[in-house]
């Protein structure tokens, strides 16, 4: 009883000793601003912000000489500016993002033209074929965006098909942009309202207006309106720069097809009414 | 004991329906729609523009680089336009439209049905012909054939295989063709035999076809240097890779050209348009489809002219069956679903297949079970259900490392899934995945 107790604390010291000496022969000299910078970030190794994992943001921004093109998402500007007293750096105030779908055919909209049975993943329906409408661009409806959004702010629409983003949950990270095969969504200053065009067709305008009524047909009629001149066209579709938009809806009034639309804050509420409707397609 | 291929494999219900039906030619349409990408490689370069006329065999898009295909009107008539129009799967794609007036040849083609046996060009001059007369793979794969017979020069071909076994069950039009052209075909192989320098070939056919074998055999006795091989049916022995394991027991490495083994491989139906580029200056402009069906009235297979409307054709084979709820270009296990039936028959288009109800469904996904049927099944012993799941979760190194671009996507994984699992859907996009994250690494 007493030899092993004996026996077993000279190991334990004996290995102490020794994994002391090794590790300070081994010892690795790390920025101490790396784990300080960590314990302010968030910790949900979204990505978001490019880089894998909140550490190795945390790396970047000590390796970085100005904090210009770094930003977490989900902390947002709260956490650039804790993290800028540590580096002994300035944070420039980033104007916040959200995600939107910019696409809008719902089963009125766009009408099926086949019925699609294969493995419930637009990345599988986008190898194949055009998906069950007739539009190449448009969303496919079987929810990739919701499956790759790591806080739960996607949801699918049982009756449109469609995404929605929940505004108070949606921290632009971007994982549902890089998850959509047809790139629909994309991140936009957040704004109210949000007016984007909710299309991504590039065909030529008769060969969107017939695969889908909302369609942009690239009539160009909302770039010529535009007083702020915030809307482009390129390849049959309008787009318009956030940044440069005042929401003043000129465009959405214009608009022949009602392809752009309007985000307001009481997004959700239109949409409850929405799921009482039974349409499917 | 009848040769096959080594590894995997099923033997799917063969629904042959149409064996003994002799290749039926069809009225020429009224109207024609060609695509510029109707093979593998670059799509080729429009040269026509609306207003032109133009004959049977008149080029109308020229080959745009090295892996790419002249492309000829299969109708004389005027070019209607040359606009985007959707293909089989709802995509568009650039498309000639040229209305149907008469039936003029150019002057060059020689349309006797003589057979002209003696080959008097050079190996080069064969090539080039091929080239010029706009021949793809007819299997299916539509890869160029001037570029399968002038491999890269470190490697030299000993040996020709026509792969004549038709593997996918209902399709039967290399059957007919064999039927109805075997002299056609052995001068074929002679003159490919020629261009690429080799003595030998093996035609590989199953067993399944017992009449397309006495034929050929007793033909090819003429003919030196080749030989009619009986396979054992099974899919998917077409294949290159598996024809060349199940003909000359050669393994093609991962990686490499199946050149690499000595062995080139063309289809028997490419071997016959072949025979017609060279020796009666004829373009590829019309093709052998099978359109088969348990409910269509006429099934049959018949020689069309490249761009009829799928919709035409079905018309044709006796119409559209009332409780038809899918239609396959192809074959059942390789082919794809049509979403467009306006869109036009192409060179690569062996077969069209109306399923009724009863057997256009999938049936209902459950889990995985570790049963190992899919491991069991794949040809090229790989890890179906390993690779479905990776592609699913997005671990694409890992995949890579499991060798997922080794994938020939014949679906014998998904058809033996006794959970109905989509297995390949998910391979197949983790392969493009994979295959673009090489490309990106080999650019940068």
């Amino acid at each position: 009883m007493v030899t092993s107790i004996i026996i077993l604390s000279l190991i334990g010291l004996i290995s102490a000793t020794l994994l002391y000496f090794i590790s300070r022969k081994f010892h690795v000299e790390e920025d101490m601003r790396i784990d300080e910078i960590e314990s302010v970030l968030p910790g949900a190794n979204c990505g978001g912000c490019g880089y894998a994992g909140c550490r190795n943001f945390a790396e970047q921004c000590v390796k970085a000489t100005s904090l210009d093109n770094l930003l977490c998402p989900v902390g947002g500007n709260a956490v650039m500016k804790k993290i800028a007293p540590i580096l002994g750096m300035e944070a420039v105030e980033q104007a916040p993002r959200i995600a939107v779908v910019r696409c809008n055919g719902t089963c009125e909209n766009r009408p099926h033209t086949s019925h699609y049975e294969g493995a419930h993943s637009c990345a599988v329906i986008a190898a194949l074929y055009s998906g069950e409408s007739n539009c190449n661009y448009g969303c496919l409806g079987e929810g990739d965006c919701a499956a790759a959004c790591d806080f739960g702010g996607i949801t699918m629409d049982p009756v449109t098909r469609l995404p929605r983003i929940n505004p108070d949950i949606c921290i632009a990270c971007g994982s549902c942009v890089k998850a959509c095969p047809r790139n629909i969504i994309e991140l936009r200053k957040k704004q109210e309202p949000r007016i984007y065009v909710a299309c991504n067709n590039r065909d030529k305008g008769i060969i969107a207006r017939k695969a889908c009524t909302v369609a942009c047909i690239g009539c160009g009629k909302c770039a010529k309106n535009c007083p702020s001149g915030a809307i482009t066209l390129t390849d049959n579709l309008a787009y318009i720069d956030s940044n440069l938009c005042t929401s003043c809806r000129t465009c959405v009034e214009g608009c022949p097809t009602h392809a752009i639309q309007v985000a307001e804050a009481d997004e959700n509420e239109n949409s409850s009414i929405n799921e009482k409707e039974s349409a499917t397609c | 004991m009848l040769k096959t291929f080594r590894i995997g494999g099923i033997h799917p219900n063969e629904h042959k329906l149409t064996a003994n039906c002799p290749v039926t030619p069809l009225a020429i349409p009224r109207q024609v729609s060609i695509t510029l990408n109707q093979h593998i490689g670059a799509p080729a370069n429009c040269i026509v523009k609306k207003g032109d006329t133009v004959k049977v065999g008149t080029l109308i898009a020229e080959a745009c680089g090295f892996v790419s295909a002249n492309i000829h009107s299969p109708v004389s008539g005027t070019i209607a336009k040359v606009d985007k129009a959707a293909n089989a799967f709802g995509q568009y794609t650039t498309t000639i439209v040229i209305d149907t007036e008469g039936d003029e040849w150019e002057e060059s083609i020689d349309r006797s049905p003589e057979l002209k046996e003696e080959i008097t060009l050079t190996p080069r001059e064969i090539v080039q012909k091929i080239a010029q007369a706009g021949i793809v793979g007819l299997g299916g794969a539509t890869f160029p054939t001037h570029v399968k017979l002038t491999p890269p020069k470190e490697f030299k071909p000993t040996a020709l295989i026509v792969n004549a076994t038709e593997c996918e069950p209902y399709l039967t039009d290399d059957h007919a063709l064999m039927l109805e052209s075997p002299d056609q075909i052995l001068i074929g192989c002679r003159i490919l035999m020629r261009a690429i320098g080799v003595e030998q070939t093996y035609i590989g056919i199953e067993n399944n076809k017992p009449d397309a074998i006495a034929l050929l055999q007793g033909k090819a006795e003429k003919y030196p240097g080749i030989t009619i091989v009986p396979l054992r049916t099974r899919y998917p022995q077409g294949g290159e890779k598996q024809l060349i394991d199940a003909i000359l027991h050669k393994q093609v490495a991962h990686g490499a050209l199946p050149v690499s083994t000595g062995a080139i491989v063309q289809n028997v139906g490419t071997v016959f348009a072949v025979y017609e580029a060279v020796q009666k200056n004829k373009p590829l402009v019309e093709r052998i489809v099978t359109v088969t069906g348990d409910h269509i009235a006429r099934p049959g297979n018949y020689r069309v002219r490249l761009g009829m409307s799928m919709r035409e054709l079905i018309d044709m084979a006796g119409g559209m069956p009332n409780d038809c709820a899918k239609v396959i270009l192809g074959g059942p296990m390789m082919g794809k679903a049509v979403s467009n039936l306006d869109s036009p028959i192409s060179k690569g288009c062996s077969g069209i297949l109306l399923l009724d109800e009863s057997h256009a469904h999938r049936g209902t996904v459950a889990p995985c079970i570790r049963c190992g049927k899919c491991i069991m099944a794949c040809p090229m012993g790989l890890e179906p259900f390993l690779l479905a799941k990776l592609s699913e979760n997005h671990l694409y190194e890992r995949a890579e490392q499991e060798l997922i671009t080794a994938c020939l996507e014949c679906g014998c994984c998904a058809y033996s899934c006794p959970s109905n699992r989509p297995i390949l859907d998910y391979i197949r996009v983790g392969k493009n995945a994979v295959n673009r994250i090489i490309r990106s690494r080999k650019q940068s």
